[in-house]
């Protein structure tokens, strides 16, 4: 039967397998996105002893869908004062470009759409696209308070890309290839969080600022900007973004696990632990960071916006830039340089 | 290979559709917005001929970086559209010469066969064997260290150089300073004092 299903699998066209493979990644990812909503509000719930959704289906399950729905049934308003094309092309953007990165996670091993030798460099160039979505929200609703969010965001994301960057090339002095696959490979005997600690802490803290999450949300601030570069959106092109933020904090999860906590390798390779398939641990190392993600946001209170750049210049930038060299020179000394 | 073909078409019709746009665009945010279009295509570009790593550091250092920062400043500019189109007959003849050196240009540098099809291909080839991402880091910092050494210098002066043109220490703003705030002590703010009935500190 597996061996039918592999042949006919191969006999099908080069275009239906990619789109079908597409799908396999797609669909999985949005029920997933669907249920990180549910797992923040339930979190968030008993972290403030509340209950949180509990009405709709099942412990509430169903209640990311009936929110959905919602969404769909509403009106789509745009300004009169905005600028239509680019109006509506931000949150589709936004969502394209939180899907579009998912190309080159690898979910296990062979597991990847396309398994390419620069696998993070396109990462980091999809993840640097996506402040585009964003500002061009802030300046087509031409609404001061999208306006102020969209701008923000911007120099923050740019901000925390450097760290991150840095971040990346210590991981890649390790590691030796840009390849998604072999990072994790790389990480059989220990996994990268912990000779490279502090690259850890400092890499999911810029992921925080990257997805624009809870305590560096500025560019949404409610309290100050009314809601921030979506003000003006409703319906489904607020969904797109809403979308297409959650999946973006799904992916930097995922690219936080395949760096530092060994992608769909089990944490000992010993009887209990490699009885569960690789792409479960992928998936639970996804759910464990996404659990730090909300926990971070039940926890701190909002950033001021020059301690968030504080932070990210004259803190993150020159301690990467230091790890980065002493990473470099322990590997040189002791002669553990990868050879490829 | 006709994917291939398909694909280069596509990239091209587009990259050269969206620079002309950058150019007739009325609204400056429409031209930005075009001219990374026009970049990510350029991109794509690479990627066919195989040169993957130059695709994406484009895409990471232009559309990334550089394209957010003329968004920024274009978005604040308060433009007049009709000031904007005032002097263009004034402009006109400055602009047509300028274009038409560079066009003589172009076509003598083609037209001399010092570009030709596949002329950049053959140098590229011996480092087949190796991904092109170490193909330019064992000739980077090697054989080119010093230019690149040098790149990196005049990089380093143009930020300190836009850093003096911007930094103003403006009179009576209060800055927090965190060392400061750390190095506090409660016996240096707080006093207790034993104040008088009706007498006062």
């Amino acid at each position: 039967m597996g061996e039918y299903l592999t042949s006919l699998w191969g006999d099908l066209p080069v275009v239906v397998r990619i789109v079908a493979a597409i799908l396999a990644i797609v669909v999985p990812l949005l029920v997933g996105m669907a249920m990180l909503t549910y797992m923040e509000r339930k979190v968030l719930g008993a972290m403030q002893l509340r209950q949180g959704p509990a009405l709709v289906g099942p412990f509430g399950l169903l209640q990311p869908f009936a929110d959905g729905l919602k969404l769909l049934a509403k009106e789509t308003i745009i300004p009169s004062g905005a600028n239509r094309m680019v109006f509506l092309a931000a949150p589709m953007l936004t969502f394209l470009l939180a899907l579009v990165a998912w190309a080159v996670i690898p979910f296990g091993e062979g597991l990847v759409l396309a398994n390419i030798n620069v696998g993070v460099l396109y990462l980091f160039a999809i993840s640097s696209l996506g402040v585009y979505g964003i500002i061009m929200a802030g300046w087509a609703s031409n609404s001061k308070y999208s306006f102020l969010g969209g701008l923000r965001s911007a120099a923050q994301m740019v901000s925390y890309e450097v760290s991150i960057g840095l971040v990346i090339i210590t991981v890649l002095l390790c590691v030796g290839s840009l390849n998604l696959s072999k990072i994790v490979e790389a990480q059989r005997t220990v996994w990268f969080c912990i000779p490279l600690f502090p690259m850890f802490v400092v890499f999911f803290v810029s992921a925080l600022a990257e997805t624009n999450r809870a305590p560096f949300d500025l560019p949404e601030g409610e309290s100050e900007l009314s809601g921030g570069f979506f003000v003006e959106y409703s319906s489904m092109s607020f969904a797109m973004f809403f979308l297409g933020e959650y999946i973006n904090m799904i992916l930097m999860s995922a690219l936080t696990s395949v760096l530092f906590l060994g992608g769909w390798l089990p944490p000992l390779d010993i009887a209990p632990f490699n009885w569960l398939p690789g792409p479960i641990w992928f998936i639970l190392k996804i759910v464990l960071v996404l659990f730090f993600f909300i926990w971070v946001r039940a926890t701190l209170p909002r950033y001021r916006y020059d301690q968030l750049m504080r932070l990210g210049w004259k803190v993150f930038l020159p301690f990467s830039l230091i790890w980065v060299v002493l990473t470099a020179g322990v590997l040189v000394y002791f002669d553990l340089l990868p050879t490829t | 290979m006709t994917l291939t073909a398909l694909a280069f078409y596509a990239f091209a019709t587009i990259l050269l559709a969206s620079a002309v746009r950058v150019i007739t665009a009325k609204n400056p945010v429409h031209s930005v917005l075009f001219l990374i279009l026009a970049f990510f295509n350029a991109a794509g570009l690479f990627v066919l001929i195989g040169a993957e790593f130059v695709a994406f550091i484009l895409v990471i250092v232009y559309v990334g970086a550089v394209a957010v920062l003329f968004l920024f400043v274009v978005m604040m500019l308060d433009i007049d559209f009709q000031q904007l189109r005032s002097g263009f007959l004034q402009n006109l003849p400055v602009g047509i010469i300028v274009g038409l050196i560079l066009a003589v240009e172009l076509v003598a540098l083609v037209a001399l066969h010092y570009v030709q099809p596949g002329a950049g291909v053959a140098t590229a080839a011996p480092a087949a064997a190796v991904s092109n991402t170490e193909a330019i880091g064992r000739v980077l910092y090697t054989d080119y260290v010093y230019a690149f050494q040098a790149s990196g210098l005049i990089l380093l002066v143009a930020m300190i150089g836009a850093i003096v043109l911007t930094l103003r220490h403006r009179a009576g703003v209060r800055r927090q300073q965190i060392a400061q705030q750390l190095d506090r002590k409660r016996s240096d703010v707080v006093a207790i004092r034993k104040v008088p009935t009706r007498g006062g500190v």
